[in-house]
Formats: structure tokens, C-alpha cells, sequence
């Protein structure tokens, strides 16, 4: 097989040409984000199938408490402000006061995770008590895992957004703007799984 | 915003390995990606191969002889995975997706070079892995539905190995799907239109929608389903409360999109080969992109057609069997566009035309049985029997591995510079062709006569047909001789072909054979008409 001269090929191509192209890096993310919400809209839909069909064994306790996630609710979609916040911030080059509005997001995650984590240790159910119990873990626990990355996410573009050798600045926002996107999205899902498990 | 293509951070390809050893590395080239998919790809092929060909020894003779109950099983299970998982999606999406669709949109590499690495990447240990997995407790032997309470029965450890196994790959088609739909739609070169495009880029824009619509909820199915076998949780185990027709339902909703995901891509590719072949324009553009689209959208509500035998509800089964076929009409148009692509052209019998037009035959008869399993009393009577086996190899045998082995032929002078042989070609296709039908072709009197799919023991009057399934088997191992000795002898010594030994018009020919490493030099060409064969080239824009 005939090996090509490579680094002298590149060369000659570039010189001649200077191409740009769309960035099309949210593209990417939104097809991302779709087939993220299929794996969502699959365990939606097998939770919404037992409800239907597969009754529970009598005495099965499935009650849960509403204060703890309606406060989770309220923190998300706080979280969704103040995330905007620090985007609008950068673009004004504040990188100091973005940063600031991040931490309080990632803040925000942090607080929600630990109410999480408290209500898991005070349901009176466990992972492998009933049906119910087990789809109100995989649930939740997939959207807190979500919530996780999503904070370690904010956290390392908050880092970034620093003014001395940071790499956020008004002129690169595609960071912020995906880890935002990202986590509007998370958020949302939230929303309907407030709906459906503790609402509905 | 717009992004300009850095000098320095293109330079930095050259620092990659060249030669044989660039295809160990991470390259980012979507040319070397695509070769390393179809190697690797090839080489999953020879393993699933040889399981099947244990699997046909064993089923010689009536009796489990040849190997143990069990161990049968779990061949069974590693055959279909990885025919499926490790060959066939990836070498019809990733290896020709990726070497064929930036020429295709007239771009220099894929919209995200890394991201395509990385998918390739994610292929060759996950399948180590899952073959790894039989010789540790033995593999998982549930077959590739892994369907519970089976799934949660069996051995834990092979049935662990083999979703994790999934998973991963699973990952990898979506970061490969989101890959092409960007690339597809984003990437294409000023001027091109969408209508423009070679049909293959039509195949694989619906396949990849596919992909990122339902290889997600596989996902997630079977991240429940490794809850029920680790954790002990009852999802789909009845004993506990579950439900194992829930199971069904998440599961088919990923495979039956799967079959459109195997089967699309060979579409288009056919789509390419016929024309030039034929020196006539692809017959009827438009409705072939409209029949690939009407068949992704059907393709997604057909997924309960598999669970006609499992307490699905009659306005269920009455929906699904209407939806089902459907599918027959956008998939009968295909057909007659290749036939009438194929009417009154110039035909070359070369082995990239002879492996289409087996395509053809052996695809039409796969899909009139596909159209008859859609059918309620008909699919209660076989279902689970040997007629499904056959219907299914039809298809993904029959159909997409030989347009795989015709697309090999077509574009391995643009990748190597060099001709493949057409004399053992030529033999290569008479021996698949006649083992194929040889060895699945009885299978359906078989099914129709009642033998249940996924056993070792069978009742001795069914030997004699299941003898001449088996010598079928045979020959087909024996065509991939000719076929490896062809592309061995070709690499080291076969004829320069040029830059474009079949005279084609789409734009990979447009480019020097092997391609140079940005594939153009200088600006991509634009070619508005890639199947403008039999006119005049004044008259071609």
C-alpha cells in the first residue's frame, strides 16, 4: 500500500486553503441531550407501565413525603436562574461575578443532592422492597446521578471563569453555555418526575 | 459563530503514526477510523462465524453430541451478539459511514473527529471482553434478547460481562450517530443541497436518528435488568412482584429499530454500487428519501410485532400487525427503484454487481417472510421455530452482509490504490450465494414443520433437512477462503486501479485512490449530480 507524505500534504492544502465552517458543537450536545431523554423516556415509561398493570402486594407502603422534593424543586429551578445569571455575566466580561453566580449554582446542586441523600435515609422503604420502591430508586438515583456530573461540571467551569489564565472569557462561552444547556435539562427532568412519582 | 480550521491544530495529524501503525493509533483521520472499524469489524465476523459453524456441527445430528447443553447455549448467545453488536452495525454505520460520508458532504473529516475516535475505541474492548467472558464462569446463555426471567436464572457472571459488554457498545453508536446526523446536516460543503446528496447519506441520517432515538432505552432497560440480576431489585422477575413484559417492550422498542439500523445503511450503500454498475441514474431519488424516512418513522411503532405470544392485547396486536405492513410499501418502492436502476443499463457482471444483485433477491425473499410474520395467526404458528431464524438471516445475511462483501469490492481501490481480484471474486459470490441459500432456505420448511429455534436436541425426523442447512454452513465458511486470499494477494500485488477504476460520479472518486490525508487538494469538488450516468458531460453540472 502506497503511504502518503502526510505533514508535507497538510502543509500544501493549508496554505491554499482557509476554510471555516458553523460551530456546531450545541448541535452535538442537543442530539446528545435527545438520546439522553430517551433513557429517561424509557424508565418513565416502564414506571408508568406498573402503576398500570402490577399491582402491589397489600401492605406495601409507597407514601411519599412532599416537603423535602418540593424544596429540591424550588432549589433546581433556582439553580436554572442563577446559572443564567452567570452566563449573562461573562458575556458582559464579569468573569469574577460569573464566577460567583457559578458557585452559588453548583452550591445550589450541592444542597439538593444532600436532601437527596437525607430523604433516601428516612423513606421506609428500601431498594428492594416492591416494585414501586425499587423504580422510585432507579429514578431518582439516575437523575441524582445526572445532577452529580452535572455539578462537577459547574464546578470546573467555574474554575475556568477565573480571571488570571481562566479559559472562560466573553469572546469563549461555549463551556458555560453547554454545561447551562445541560443542566436546563436535568432541571426539566426534574419537573416531570416530581410530576409522575410524587405528584401523580 | 463560525470556527476557522487552526493551521497548527490540523499540523498536529502529522505527528500521528503513518504507515500500518496509524491504524493502532487514536487517529483522528475518519479514513483510518472507518478501516479500523471494518478490520476489527472482520475480525468479530471470522469469531462469530466459527460459533456458527459449532453451532451447525451440533445440529448435524439430533442428539447434543458435539458439545454440552449449556455450552451451547452460550454459543448461541455470543454468536447472535456478535454478529450483531460487533459486525454488523459496526461495519455497516462506522466503517463505510465513516469513510464514505465526509467525502459524501464534501468535508475534510468528520464534525467531531475525537468523539469518532473514541466510539471506535469503545469497540475493541467491550468485545474482548464479552468473547473474555467464556472462559471465565462461562458466557451469558440467554441468547442476544436476553429476555428475563432467563436473563436473571442463568449464571450471573457471563450475563454481567454481557451487558456491560452492550452497554459500551451501545455508547458507541450513539457518540457515532450523533457523529453523522451533525455531519450530515452541518457539515456540508457551500452550495450542496440536501437533495443533492448520494443516497447512502440519506441511509445514514435515518439510521443515526435511529440510533440516537432508541439505542438509549436499550440502555436503560438493561441497566434495570443488571439491578435485578446484582441487586436483587424485581423489576422484570414476577417472583418479586415485576413485570418480564415490560422487559419485552423497552427491549424491542431498541431491537427492532436495530434490524432498520442493520439493514438502512446496505440500502444506500446498494444505492451507490447499482448505479455505477449499471451506468444509469439511481431510478427515482426521490422516493427512495422518502421511503428511507417513512420506514425510520414506521420503524419505531412496529416494536410489539415480536411479542405476538406474550399476552399482547388484540387492539395491540391488530395495531401492530397494520403498522407492520406498512413498512412492505416503502420498502417495495426500494426495491423496484434498484430493479428499475437495473432495467435497460449498461451491466458490468463484476463481484461488486453480482453481490448487489444477490442483495436484491435474497432481500425480497427475507422481506415477503417479514411481511408474513407481521401477521397474527400466521406469527402464533411459528413463532420461536426455525422459520423466524431464517426470515431474520435472510435479511441481515442474505441482505446487508452481502452488500457489506459488495461494498468491499466497490471501494477497495479507493482505499488501497489497488484491484481486487475478479476471478476469485466471482467464486467468493458463488459459494456464499449457494451456501447462504442452501443452509437458511430449508430452515423455513423447518420452522413451518415445527422445530423450536435455540435447541441442541431436536426430534431425528427434521436430521435430514437440518444436514443440508448444515452442508449450506459449511460452504459459506469456505467462501471466506477465496475472499481472504483475494484481499491478501491484492494488498501486496494486485493492478493499480487509478483514481477511478469504474468511471463513477460520486464525489470519493474525485480524489486521488488512496485519498490524500484531508481528502481534497485544494477545495472540495461540488457535484450537484452524482448519478448523472448516460448524459453527455457537457450536459452534467
Amino acid at each position: 500500500m502506497t503511504t502518503l507524505d502526510s505533514s508535507k500534504e497538510i502543509q500544501k492544502n493549508n496554505s491554499e486553503v482557509n476554510e471555516t465552517h458553523e460551530d456546531f458543537r450545541m448541535f452535538g450536545l442537543i442530539t446528545f441531550l435527545i438520546a439522553d431523554g430517551m433513557t429517561f423516556a424509557g424508565f418513565f415509561a416502564a414506571y408508568l407501565t406498573y402503576k398500570a398493570v402490577n399491582p402491589l402486594p397489600d401492605g406495601a407502603i409507597y407514601e411519599l413525603e412532599l416537603p423535602i422534593p418540593t424544596l429540591n424543586t424550588i432549589l433546581l429551578l433556582v439553580s436554572s436562574a442563577t446559572f443564567h445569571k452567570a452566563g449573562k455575566a461573562l458575556l458582559k466580561d464579569k468573569n469574577s461575578e460569573s464566577q460567583k453566580w457559578l458557585f452559588f449554582t453548583a452550591f445550589l446542586g450541592i444542597i439538593f443532592l444532600i436532601c437527596q441523600l437525607f430523604e433516601y435515609f428516612h423513606l421506609p422503604f428500601g431498594l428492594t422492597d416492591n416494585l414501586f420502591a425499587s423504580t422510585f430508586y432507579a429514578l431518582t438515583g439516575f437523575h441524582g446521578l445526572h445532577v452529580t456530573l452535572g455539578t462537577l461540571m459547574i464546578l470546573i467551569i467555574a474554575w475556568q471563569s477565573r480571571i488570571k489564565g481562566g479559559r472562560l472569557t466573553s469572546q469563549n462561552t461555549f463551556p458555560l453555555e453547554a454545561v447551562e444547556l445541560y443542566w436546563h435539562f436535568v432541571d426539566g427532568i426534574w419537573v416531570i418526575l416530581f410530576i409522575i412519582l410524587y405528584l401523580f | 459563530m463560525t470556527i476557522s480550521i487552526d493551521p497548527q491544530k490540523t499540523n498536529n495529524e502529522s505527528l500521528q503514526p503513518k504507515g500500518w501503525l496509524r491504524y493502532f493509533s487514536f487517529s483522528l483521520d475518519h479514513k483510518v477510523i472507518g478501516i479500523q472499524y471494518l478490520v476489527c469489524g472482520f475480525l468479530f465476523y471470522l469469531i462469530g462465524g466459527t460459533l456458527a459453524s459449532a453451532i451447525r456441527i451440533e445440529l448435524a445430528s439430533p442428539m447434543s453430541d458435539f458439545m454440552p447443553r449449556d455450552v451451547y447455549n452460550q454459543v448461541l448467545t455470543l454468536h447472535g451478539t456478535i454478529m450483531i453488536f460487533l459486525w454488523i452495525v459496526p461495519v455497516v454505520n462506522g466503517a463505510f459511514g465513516n469513510y464514505l460520508i465526509p467525502f459524501y458532504v464534501g468535508a475534510r473529516d468528520m464534525a467531531f473527529p475525537r468523539l469518532n475516535a473514541v466510539a471506535f475505541w469503545l469497540i475493541p474492548p467491550s468485545g474482548l471482553m464479552l468473547v473474555a467472558s467464556y472462559f471465565v464462569e462461562g458466557a451469558a446463555q440467554a441468547g442476544w434478547t436476553a429476555y428475563p426471567p432467563l436473563s436473571i436464572t442463568t449464571p450471573q457472571s457471563g450475563q454481567i460481562i454481557w451487558i456491560l459488554s452492550v452497554l459500551l457498545l451501545g455508547g458507541s453508536s450513539i457518540f457515532g450517530g450523533i457523529n453523522f446526523i451533525a455531519t450530515i446536516i452541518k457539515l456540508r460543503r457551500p452550495g450542496l443541497k440536501l437533495m443533492q446528496l448520494p443516497m447512502y447519506c440519506w441511509a445514514m441520517l435515518g439510521t443515526s436518528l435511529l440510533v440516537v432515538l432508541s439505542t438509549p432505552v436499550l440502555a436503560g432497560t438493561l441497566i434495570l435488568l443488571s439491578f435485578d440480576i446484582i441487586a436483587n431489585t424485581g423489576f422484570f422477575n414476577p417472583v418479586l412482584g415485576g413485570n418480564v413484559v415490560v422487559y419485552q417492550h423497552l427491549f424491542w422498542f431498541y431491537s427492532h429499530p436495530a434490524v432498520y439500523i442493520m439493514v438502512l445503511p446496505a440500502f444506500g450503500l446498494v444505492s451507490e454500487i447499482l448505479p455505477v454498475h449499471a451506468r444509469k441514474p439511481l431510478f427515482g431519488y426521490t422516493t427512495m428519501v422518502f421511503s428511507i424516512m417513512g420506514i425510520v418513522v414506521l420503524g419505531l411503532v412496529v416494536w410489539a410485532h415480536h411479542m405476538f405470544t406474550s399476552g399482547t392485547p388484540p387492539w395491540m396486536r391488530l395495531f401492530f400487525t397494520i403498522a407492520t405492513a406498512f413498512i412492505a410499501v416503502p420498502t417495495g418502492i426500494k426495491f423496484f427503484n434498484w430493479v428499475a436502476t437495473l432495467w435497460g443499463g449498461k451491466i458490468s457482471i463484476n463481484s461488486a454487481m453480482l453481490f448487489s444483485c444477490g442483495f436484491i433477491i435474497n432481500f425480497v425473499f427475507g422481506g415477503i417472510t417479514g411481511v408474513a410474520l407481521a401477521q397474527v395467526p400466521f406469527d402464533i404458528h411459528v413463532h420461536d421455530t426455525y422459520f423466524v431464524v431464517a426470515h431474520f438471516h435472510y435479511i441481515v445475511y442474505g441482505g446487508t452482509v452481502f452488500i457489506i462483501f459488495s461494498s468491499i469490492y466497490h471501494w477497495f481501490p479507493k482505499v488501497t490504490g489497488k484491484m481486487l481480484n475478479e476471478k476469485l471474486g466471482i467464486l467468493h459470490f458463488i459459494i456464499t450465494f449457494i451456501g447462504f441459500n442452501l443452509c437458511f432456505a430449508p430452515q423455513h420448511w423447518l420452522g413451518l414443520n415445527g422445530m423450536p429455534r435455540r435447541v441442541a436436541e431436536y426430534d431425528p425426523q427434521f436430521q435430514f433437512v437440518n444436514q443440508i442447512s448444515s452442508l449450506g454452513a459449511l460452504l459459506m465458511a469456505v467462501s471466506t477462503i477465496p475472499f481472504l486470499i483475494n484481499v491478501f494477494l491484492s494488498v501486496r500485488n494486485g493492478k493499480d486501479s487509478g483514481d477511478n477504476p469504474w468511471n463513477a460520479l460520486t464525489p470519493e472518486w474525485l480524489t486521488s485512490s488512496p485519498p490524500p490525508v484531508e481528502n481534497w487538494e485544494g477545495e472540495a469538488p461540488l457535484v450537484e449530480e452524482p448519478y448523472g450516468y448516460g448524459k453527455e458531460i457537457s450536459e452534467r453540472k
